[in-house]
């Protein structure tokens, strides 16, 4: 697989339908491109104004010359429509045996879910699989967008969209947000990771398979460590960090360092402590509880996050007033 | 009341001398004047600095697209602007990120152009200077409501302003929802309101200019000797009157839905975001049409007076005009192929949207065309205008990729689509009303400017033009999405290309307009005729008297180029002699 000047890395089974049909475009614009100009820089030169010189005369309009010009662009783009809409059908049937994902996007941040329950704030997918991703958005329009794969829907809320399709080669890429969604809109970028199905790949360090990674990933409390390492791995994995920091600066939101057991001030007025149910409602329920001097509203995590994973975060949050 | 310049007033101590520069002088004699010249004049110095101010937010974007990450400290700026006024400070609670100028600059840049630049540019200012003279009237219908749209321009750009100047806009100039509505802190409400009054001050132009063609005509005058740039207007006018008043209905919408909740647009209170995005469009297509018809109206004009020739395919022309006006209102859901519309729906526009792009071809073959066997000249305005030829025809074919259903869905929402509208609206719109601009230039002022500079100007615009955006075509189609503040490293060379082309075409611009505005100090004094054209306007003096005329025209092809001769004496083309007497 190699980029060509237009296009990044192919990978997906649509990529040599949209970029076929890119360059034929591309070829039919160039010549029509290059007979246009070529003809009034000729024009320009031959006919150029000379004192004293009239033009001599030639018919003002030639019926035959005018419609041929307006019946071969017409042809041309019946073909190109042709083209475009048969590519478009297929990018809209998956087939019934797809993999399915759920996606929710938020600002800013992609949430991806799968059917053990395990979540991901990339895309992770396996190769060679028709994928379907069902989609729901928790606030404002966003577009999934994965250049190498020649793919965008946008994510509108109070509904599911649906999007499919099959990468050929192992591999990271590229995800974006494509509908402008707001502040940080260029940070709502991510990566597809193409897992192998190889069954012999069962290291998790070494390019796993799906069936591995999926299994480790459907658990991200893990027995053999402390509750707070977990809670930052479940921070991570859901984005948390896209606002929050753990260092003590302020990004869009207050930071986790220094904040449990302090008292702090609502944008209401009222004065409360961040103690375990605060934090908790905070993820259930954010905008019932805004500390003062925040305004942009925090996307809720009700039904995203399980209640031993809120444990974790809490037990990272006592954690990290300790450091 | 004060109105100085009541044409029956004035009429009476006309001379050869006075024209409608002259004739009267004061503040008063142009804020109150219903001479469409002078209104014409108005919203050209009006648009004209919209234009220098959103060109200055666009160079400030670039800049920032120097390198991937934060490459001006723009919060800073900001806020050492915004000391400066006082309410700023009062309204804004949170300090703004150099994320949210980004968006603010942005959003800004968009609207500004659109709403108070491109739509009103070519038929406000020169439209309503030459409509008139053209047609061999002695002013618009209703003159009233002409000073009328130009005041109601005047309060929208105060809204806009005022939105800018206390907590700004960050939506984008779609204001797409539910962002709009529910998110943004930002002052939607103000700036909407901006949108609707100038929709107002767009359809009264429309309507004053649809009554002036209808009948006004003098005698002789049929619609198939309307100059091309008259039927453009005609068709332009069309869409302004039957398209902008869905613009105002939808941004009432917009802004009661954000005042009180109604639950039209929001999907938390059972509204549908989509629904917004086809109201939108549905005038903000056919918008797109309101910017580039007058401009293929004055590139009619240049090509046939700067060829000697006339113009080929005179009836073609025109009714592709009137084809684009109609066909413009069927492919607004052309922006909406990945929104979630209906698959069967998306399918129907991509094929109407194909439909429209026939006509705009057709005219760039007739342009050709005219040209073939002509005596061609290549003064500042042909330049621009082959100018326009070069950029259009790029901007209207790169419309095939994404028209094309399977490019569309890969192209939509990236640089491409940035490349690509701004070949056609800026390559095409502003190419052709600076090119217009260069020629109307002696009859509006009665200066010529400097020939050298002005082509000088022409092939820097040219050149820089095609360096800012040809690479945000390639880095469009490799992935970059549009609208974001940061990116991805391995953009940046696009970038940077793009960023130098910027500030040359900044450049370019401050230099055509250096070159028009020195030659009114330079005051040589401009022929009545001095490209040898056969349209009306060209028959009066430069400039024009009060009443345009002070003797009533002789009506003939608005094309024949050899009914007039160049006269050494005058340095000016004058009517030939014989002919003339036929008559």
């Amino acid at each position: 697989m190699q980029d060509s000047f237009f296009f990044p890395v192919p990978n997906s089974t649509f990529a040599p339908t949209v970029d076929g049909l890119f360059y034929l475009i591309l070829g039919i614009s160039a010549f029509f491109f290059i007979a246009i100009m070529g003809l009034m820089v000729f024009f320009m030169i031959k006919y150029r104004r000379i004192d004293g010189v009239e033009p001599e005369s030639s018919p003002g309009h030639n019926t035959a010359l005018e419609l041929t010009w307006s019946i071969i662009p017409v042809l041309i783009v019946i073909g190109i429509f042709g083209w475009g809409f048969t590519g478009y059908v297929d990018m809209r049937s998956p087939p019934d045996d797809a993999y399915e994902i759920n996606v929710t996007a938020s600002t800013w941040a992609w949430d991806f879910r799968y059917s053990t329950g395990a979540p991901s704030k990339e895309l992770h997918i396996p190769v060679n699989t028709p994928v379907k991703l069902i989609m729901q958005s928790q606030d404002v329009l966003h577009s999934l967008f994965v250049p190498a794969f020649r793919v965008k829907q946008d994510v509108v809320p109070g509904r599911y969209s649906g999007l499919w399709f099959q990468a050929k080669e192992p591999g990271s890429f590229d995800l974006f947000c494509a509908e402008y969604c707001g502040k940080q809109h260029s940070d709502m970028i991510t990566k597809v990771i193409v897992h192998n199905t190889d069954p012999a790949n069962t290291n998790l360090n070494d390019n796993p398979n799906f069936e591995t990674w999926l299994a480790d990933a459907s658990d991200p409390i893990k027995d053999n460590e402390p509750l707070y390492e977990s809670g930052k791995r479940i921070t991570e994995i859901l984005a948390c960090t896209q606002c929050h920091t753990a260092d003590g600066s302020k990004k869009v939101g207050p930071s986790f360092k220094g904040t449990f057991g302090t008292q702090q001030k609502l944008s209401n007025g009222k004065m409360i402590t961040v103690d375990e149910n605060y934090i908790r409602q905070s993820i259930l329920d954010p905008t019932s509880q805004i500390r003062d001097g925040f305004k942009t509203p925090m996307p809720s995590f009700k039904g995203r996050i399980k209640d031993e994973w809120i444990d974790a975060v809490i037990a990272y949050f006592k954690h990290l007033k300790k450091e | 009341m004060a109105t100085t310049a009541m044409p029956a007033q004035q009429e009476s101590d006309s001379n050869s001398q006075s024209n409608y520069l002259t004739c009267s002088k004061g503040f008063k004699s142009w804020a109150f004047t219903l001479d469409h010249k002078r209104i014409g004049i108005m919203y050209l110095v009006a648009t004209m600095s919209s234009m220098f101010l959103g060109g200055a937010l666009a160079l400030i974007l670039r800049a920032e697209h120097w390198t991937p990450g934060a490459t001006l400290p723009l919060a800073k700026i900001q806020q050492a602007l915004a000391s400066l006024i006082p309410s700023f400070t009062a309204v804004t609670t949170e300090a703004l990120t150099d994320h949210d100028v980004y968006n603010q600059l942005f959003t800004l840049h968009g609207a500004i152009m659109v709403f108070l630049f491109i739509i009103p540019s070519i038929p406000a200012a020169l439209g309503n200077f030459v409509l008139p003279i053209m047609l061999g009237a002695k002013d618009v219908a209703f003159p009233r409501m002409n000073l009328g749209s130009f005041y109601l321009w005047i309060i929208g750009f105060l809204f806009l302003i005022t939105a800018i100047l206390t907590t700004g806009l960050d939506t984008g100039w779609t204001f797409y929802t539910p962002y709009s509505t529910n998110t943004t802190q930002t002052s939607v409400i103000a700036a909407t309101m901006g949108a609707f009054i100038l929709g107002f001050s767009s359809i009264f132009t429309g309507l004053n200019f649809i009554v002036t063609i209808h009948t006004m005509r003098p005698p002789g005058m049929t619609w198939f000797r309307m100059p091309l740039f008259l039927w453009s207007l005609y068709a332009t006018a069309i869409i302004q009157v039957l398209a902008t008043p869905v613009l105002g209905i939808t941004l009432l919408l917009l802004a009661a839905e954000r005042a009180f909740g109604l639950g039209i647009f929001d999907p938390k209170l059972g509204g549908d975001p989509v629904l917004f995005q086809h109201f939108f469009w549905f005038y903000s297509h056919p918008a797109v049409y309101i910017m580039i018809l007058p401009a293929m109206g004055i590139i009619s004009e240049l090509m046939s007076t700067f060829s000697r020739k006339p113009i080929f395919g005179y009836r073609f022309i025109a009714f592709s005009s009137m084809a684009i006006a109609l066909l413009g209102f069927l492919v607004w859901g052309h922006h909406m192929f990945t929104s979630g519309q209906s698959e069967l729906v998306t399918i129907i526009f991509s094929a109407l949207t194909f439909s429209v792009s026939i006509p705009s071809a057709i005219k760039v073959f007739n342009w050709l065309a005219t040209m073939y066997k002509g005596s061609i000249s290549l003064a500042t305005p042909m330049c621009y205008a082959l100018s326009f030829m070069f950029l259009f025809t790029i901007g209207g074919l790169t419309g095939l990729f994404l028209g094309a259903l399977a490019t569309d869905i890969h192209l939509h929402d990236t640089y491409f689509i940035v490349a690509h509208f701004h070949y056609v609206m800026m390559g095409g719109t502003l190419v052709a009303f600076i090119g217009g601009l260069f020629y109307w230039w002696p009859k509006m002022t009665g200066y010529m400017y400097n020939e050298f500079w002005g082509q000088i100007s022409a092939l820097i615009v040219f050149v820089a033009f095609n360096l800012t955006f040809f690479p945000q075509f390639v880095m469009g189609s490799r992935g970059m999405p549009r609208r974001y503040y940061n990116y991805l490293p391995e953009f940046q060379t696009y970038h940077v290309l793009s960023t130098i082309g910027a500030f040359m075409l900044g450049f370019g611009l401050a230099l055509a307009a250096g070159v028009l505005i020195t030659s009114l100090f330079t005051k040589r004094k401009a022929p009545a005729n001095p490209w040898g054209s056969a349209t009306l306007e060209w028959q009066c003096s430069s400039p024009p008297p009060l009443a345009n005329f002070n003797e009533t025209p002789t009506v003939g092809d608005p094309y024949d180029m050899q009914s007039v001769v160049w006269d050494p004496e005058t340095e000016s083309f004058v009517n030939r002699k014989p002919e003339q007497q036929d008559e």
